[in-house]
């Protein structure tokens, strides 16, 4: 496919998700309370957006994953929460 | 159009949802062994899961004309309990022999716990003394990477084990190459939310190639959707993709994987 008919196929959808994120980081602003390691995650996956770079959907998805390589002691958990807490946190 | 579903769990759906597998050109479900959304309290709960799989659900499908097939074991998310887990493991030898049984899946990691990891090697041994075909699950969202490459070790190590015969599901772009890069067979997972969109996982065909690579639904109790697969070679044809390459991808991929298996036969 040409750039323009992807640009024709996806665009519309592109736009959609970047307004719905950037409603949640103002929903995010107005709501009181502190951040936690999600939104300094996601804040630090956007900056992997900005450049020329290729491969952005496997940096964002690396940015966002565990990077420690020995197992945990053991599952305290059964869910995932779509960002690394750090090791401090007992993820890793 | 005809395709395989290659991971579903239909226990957890509707009856609907065979009619519509059906009626998209669905030619066989493939459903690996799962978690029930809670922990079993029992090897016996387990027991009847195995009867449930290989009994109940292909009697289900087939009133619809759909060839069901399993894979058996302990999901990853209840092998924390490893005495649990040997027990449950004793209980699959006999059903192996069952008709619609394909191999030990879907085994794998969840939090990537020294547990799990002793639970996967002892599948991986399961599997290879009874020289089945493997069904990985890879875990989900920050935990994939590390768990995909902890599981690509285990298998590694054991030298019995054929990559050709492994087929690890839910990759995304930051785990297929290494998957296919080791020679195994990389499953892509079509959800609304996590893991892939139809759009992702054609992308993932458009740089990695269409070899040793096949699409599901893994439908289950969750937000997910059974004609996913279907749904995403509607997206193909609209990216340009012919009729045959959409073929090769959902029909002649998994039935390529799976026939290794001599159980696995289509109705001609």
């Amino acid at each position: 496919m040409t750039r323009e008919q992807i640009l024709d196929l996806y665009f519309l959808e592109a736009r959609g998700k970047l307004i719905e994120l950037a409603a949640f980081l103002d929903r995010v602003d107005r709501a009181p309370g502190r951040d936690d390691f999600r939104l300094t995650a996601l804040r630090d996956a956007l900056r992997l957006l900005g450049g020329n770079q290729p491969d952005r959907a496997k940096n964002v998805l690396t940015a966002f994953s565990d990077p420690t390589a020995e197992p945990i002691p053991a599952a305290t958990t059964k869910s995932a929460c779509g960002a690394w807490p750090g090791a401090a946190a007992g993820g890793g | 159009m005809r395709y395989i579903e290659p991971h579903a769990h239909m226990v957890s759906r509707v009856t609907d949802d065979y009619v519509h597998l059906a009626t998209a050109g669905c030619q066989a479900v493939c459903e690996p062994a799962f978690w029930a959304g809670f922990d079993r309290s029992s090897p016996a709960g387990f027991f009847d899961y195995f009867r449930q799989l290989t009994e109940h659900e292909p009697k289900r499908a087939a009133k619809y004309g759909l060839a069901h097939f399993c894979w058996l074991c302990l999901n990853p998310k209840e092998s924390e309990d490893v005495k649990l887990a040997e027990e449950v493991l004793a209980l699959i030898p006999p059903f192996l022999a069952r008709p619609g049984v394909l191999g030990i899946g879907e085994i794998g990691l969840n939090k990537n716990s020294r547990n799990e990891l002793k639970v996967l090697e002892r599948h991986v041994d399961l599997a290879a003394r009874h020289d089945q075909l493997i069904l990985v699950h890879t875990p989900h969202l920050e935990d994939k990477l590390k768990g995909t490459r902890l599981t690509l070790d285990v298998l590694r190590a054991d030298a019995r084990i054929r990559p050709e015969r492994v087929i690890i599901d839910h990759v995304e772009e930051h785990t297929v190459k290494l998957v296919l890069d080791r020679g195994h067979w990389a499953g892509l997972t079509l959800y609304p939310v996590s893991k892939c969109t139809p759009a992702r996982a054609i992308d993932i065909l458009d740089v990695c190639g269409p070899e040793r690579l096949w699409m599901n639904s893994a439908c289950d109790w969750g937000e997910s959707l059974p004609l996913a697969v279907p749904h995403t070679a509607l997206e193909m044809r609209r990216r340009g993709w012919t009729p045959e390459q959409i073929d090769q991808v959902i029909f002649q991929n998994p039935l390529q994987f799976l026939r290794q298996c001599p159980k696995f036969k289509l109705a001609s």
